[in-house]
């Protein structure tokens, strides 16, 4: 990476020095004109080069705030009141708890992918999309049960309404992200394909670990945080 | 260079742009970055100019229609025991009035107009994510539409710009106008937050080399700020009127006191948003004001360091203050003892960029021209503002004139001066970059010292009627209150004001049609917009420059001054490193696309469809994930054109 670099660093150093021959391009009009020429820069880049990976960030900066004030709305209404949970048992933890695994083990696959991705493997980038879209298919019907096993109802009183958000929140990202997970698994194997793809994968990835780890959290309020 | 793959993927018959393009380039390169001709390219229009222009067009139509009936208000209040307008169409007007003003004029127009000027301040083509920033404008006016066909149908909101519960709750709104309008603000939060992320990479990543976060305009600065501020504090307020909308729809208990729900919880997730918004209204002017300073003063603003500082800690700060709204609530005394030292605080950061503002002007030659009397105008009004803004932070005082026109007067005070003067000598600095002509002067006087004088005769009485008693939101009042006079003075102050936007809207047909040509840079202004053509053409820039100062137009040139070899027959842009803006990646954009017009679509029949009924979020995401994946899945045309440039890292 640093080597493919040094092109476009060398070119600013020359822009000071101004005497760096690579960077004098001489155009028809203007024969003497130092141009930074950038006609050999790469078109697309991974992590922090790429844009797609700065809106990735936006989204989860957004996302994150979101689900930080749907805990601090659980905490500021059990504040309020001396039992919690209000009239209601607190939510079965079994099911909550195996989907906890699924989601942390897919997390592997998902490397994977982002792995086979990042070196520019489309076959391989697919084929963990694949396995990552499995275990989509697992933690979603896995959900279903969560949402059964929570002994509450959103409009039994304001507990049940909070933890129903909380979940719901939570339930949107694993189904957007299967979506999207799917759409770009499709793709990669229909075509048209292009490289930049390969950067979609890598920053699926990224999202998709923001899923998975912004669900420790809200597992935690959901499940411990009536037990305490 | 040997390390790198061969230049096969850039054969030699492709045009490439740089400093001294043949015509043949300029040509291909306007044709590459122009929209569709029709009403299908309309609406498929992605060029960050057309939008933009749309944008804020779309704005000010609203501060228009929101005007309007803040003039009819004032109207009805003209005189003791009025008949204008009776109680249930006043408590509209109000609300819809300050809705519009906040969510649909004074937080978008800042982005709209941030839109259009940071492409041309940074030296880029576009903004990042063209398609998605034309979807975030389809939304927002898909969201503002919405309030006003329901208020024209008789839906009108009727609680306040704010929606308290439990007045907004099921129990006493009933009727569709407040689900109308938390919708509304699902609308325009959706869309700001999507500004936010397009501004957001654009101005990391889309500027021109040698432009490194320190040689960044101030302007450039506000608005990075301002949507980090969009990120954080949009989410509060998108979950809180969710959860309005649901304890209206389905029957949750969020704000129910009598199923464990709070009504204060809503004024701390409005406010949480509502006073940083304050800030998203205010922060983009300073950047205004920083350039329009600079260019009037003819020297660098004073203070660049401090400038900067100054911006981030107030953003910062704006998030430490949402309580001072709420202290004639029960919530604990200290607690307004720590909002109250942090209101106060605000005071430092705003006070340095005014010493650093005051610095400029003292050490430059003034060239004293409409702009310049609207960023002078700002300084005398937003002290004003800004000093009952300090009262107001004091508890003791806040209880006293709680809800009365005193904090009437001081919002309009901080919000017209703090943000619609500025926006106004905005307007007036960059129309001529915009259209290629100048807004006449001599109007612009007219136009200024009748909003100046309208603006105090109408908000200066407020602060009097305040401290008499007179409480806010009232649709009449009987004689001998001792209001009469003063309250008939604000509404004359109101009119003047209407003849001052009509003395605008005048100017600006006339200079529009046949205004004196500008030349690309009629201020003598020293930073990169100034340097292209006026108005820009579609690309742009015909080479994007290099940049090797703050103020790269008063500087002597270095070399190189431009960047090549661009395909000038294909939407590339050059995106550079986010700190020091070296050249890094040459990333294709996409084209124009009906797409964003069909998601926006999609999404206005959710949104408005889960009003009626709950179900509309499931069969309503269905035509909105179809519209998404159509809009991501590439065509053919588009993949061999991005094949013929890609270069592999």
């Amino acid at each position: 990476m640093t080597e493919r670099r040094k092109v476009p660093a060398s070119a600013m150093n020359a822009m000071n020095a101004a005497h760096a021959n690579d960077t004098r391009h001489t155009t028809r009009d203007a024969p003497d004109t130092l141009t930074l020429d950038v006609r050999r820069l790469p078109s697309f880049g991974f992590s922090h080069r790429s844009l797609m990976w700065w809106s990735t960030v936006c989204l989860m900066l957004i996302e994150g705030t979101v689900f930080a004030i749907g805990a601090m709305m659980y905490f500021y209404l059990r504040s309020l009141t001396a039992i919690w949970p209000l009239n209601a048992v607190p939510p079965a933890l079994v099911w909550g708890s195996v989907n906890t695994a699924v989601l942390l083990v897919s997390m592997w696959p998902n490397q994977l992918a982002k792995r086979a991705a990042e070196r520019e493997d489309r076959v391989g980038a697919r084929l963990w999309l694949s396995v990552c879209l499995a275990f989509a298919g697992v933690f979603l019907v896995l959900r279903g049960f969560e949402f059964a096993a929570l002994n509450v109802s959103w409009n039994t009183n304001a507990y049940g309404s909070v933890v129903w958000l909380l979940l719901g929140l939570h339930t949107t990202h694993l189904i957007t992200d299967t979506v999207d997970t799917a759409v770009l698994g499709v793709l990669l194997f229909t075509g048209p394909f292009e490289g930049k793809r390969l950067v979609d994968v890598s920053e699926n990835a990224l999202y998709w670990y923001f899923v998975v780890l912004s669900w420790l959290p809200v597992y935690a309020v959901i499940y411990l945080a009536p037990r305490l | 260079m040997s390390d790198l793959p061969s230049a096969s993927a850039t054969p030699e018959t492709r045009l490439f742009d740089g400093p001294g393009a043949t015509p043949e380039v300029r040509a291909a390169l306007a044709r590459t970055w122009s929209d569709r001709p029709g009403w299908f390219g309309a609406l498929a229009a992605v060029n960050h100019k057309t939008v933009a222009r749309r944008f804020v067009v779309t704005t000010f139509a609203f501060f228009l229609l929101g005007g309007l009936l803040a003039l009819t208000m004032r109207l009805q209040l003209a005189r003791p025991g009025n008949r204008l307008v009776g109680p249930e169409l006043y408590n509209q007007l109000f609300t819809i009035h300050g809705t519009t003003m906040m969510f649909l004029f004074a937080v978008p127009v800042m982005q709209a107009v941030a839109i259009w000027l940071v492409p041309l301040m940074i030296g880029a083509r576009s903004v990042a994510f063209p398609r998605m920033n034309a979807y975030a404008y389809w939304v927002f006016l898909f969201g503002g539409l919405t309030l006003y066909v329901a208020f024209a149908l008789g839906a009108g909101a009727n609680t306040g710009w704010f929606s308290y519960v439990p007045l907004a709750g099921p129990d006493y709104s009933t009727g569709k106008g407040v689900d109308i309008w938390a919708q509304m603000i699902t609308f325009t939060e959706l869309s700001a937050l999507l500004e936010a992320v397009v501004l957001i990479a654009t101005i990391f990543k889309l500027r021109a080399p040698g432009m490194s976060l320190n040689r960044m305009p101030l302007f450039v600065w506000a608005t990075l700020v301002t949507q980090f501020m969009v990120l954080f504090a949009m989410p509060a307020v998108m979950l809180g009127s969710t959860a309005l909308i649901l304890d209206r729809l389905v029957g949750t208990h969020f704000y129910n006191p009598a199923r464990g729900g709070d009504v204060l919880l809503w004024q701390h997730l409005f406010w949480f948003f509502g006073h940083p918004e304050v800030y998203l209204i205010f922060i983009p002017p300073l950047g205004f004001i920083s350039s329009i300073i600079a260019t009037f003063a003819r020297r660098p603003v004073f203070g660049y360091p401090a400038m900067v500082l100054a911006l981030i800690a107030t953003a910062f700060l704006a998030f430490g203050l949402w309580v001072h709204h709420m202290f004639a609530t029960s919530i604990p005394a200290l607690g307004k003892s720590f909002f109250t030292a942090a209101s106060l605080m605000i005071a430092i950061p705003s006070g340095v960029q005014i010493f650093c503002w005051l610095a400029t002007l003292w050490r430059g030659r003034l060239n004293l021209k409409t702009p310049l009397w609207f960023v002078l105008a700002f300084f005398f009004i937003l002290v004003l503002g800004g000093l009952t803004g300090v009262m107001l932070g004091s508890v003791s005082l806040d209880l006293q004139v709680h809800d009365t026109y005193f904090v009437v007067a001081h919002l309009h005070y901080v919000l017209l001066g703090g943000a619609v003067f500025p926006l106004f000598g905005a307007f007036y600095y960059w129309f001529p970059k915009a259209t290629g002509r100048m807004l006449d002067e001599t109007l612009g006087r007219w136009q200024f010292w009748l909003f100046f004088i309208g603006f105090n005769v109408a908000f200066f009485p407020m602060h009097v009627l305040g401290l008499h008693g007179m409480p806010r939101r009232v649709w009449t009042y009987p004689h001998g209150m001792g209001w009469d006079g003063l309250n008939l003075g604000a509404t004359l102050g109101a009119l003047t004001i209407g003849v001052s936007v009509l003395v605008f809207l005048v100017n600006v047909v006339r200079s529009y049609r046949r205004g004196a040509l500008a030349g690309a840079d009629p201020w003598g202004a020293g930073t990169l917009e100034w340097s292209t053509a006026s108005p820009p053409p579609p690309h742009n820039f015909d080479a994007l420059p290099v940049v090797h100062g703050r103020d790269p137009l008063w500087e002597p040139g270095a070399q190189p001054a431009y960047v090549s070899g661009l395909a000038a027959d294909a939407r590339e842009v050059l995106s550079t490193t986010a700190l020091d803006a070296l050249p890094d990646l040459r990333p294709l954009f996409p084209s124009p696309s009906i797409w964003p017009f069909v998601s926006a679509v999609a999404t206005t029949v959710l949104f408005i469809g889960s009003v009626f009924t709950p179900w509309a979020v499931v069969w309503g995401s269905v035509p909105v994930a179809v519209a998404l994946i159509g809009w991501f899945w590439p065509n053919r045309g588009e993949n061999r054109r991005a094949l013929d440039l890609e270069q592999r890292p």
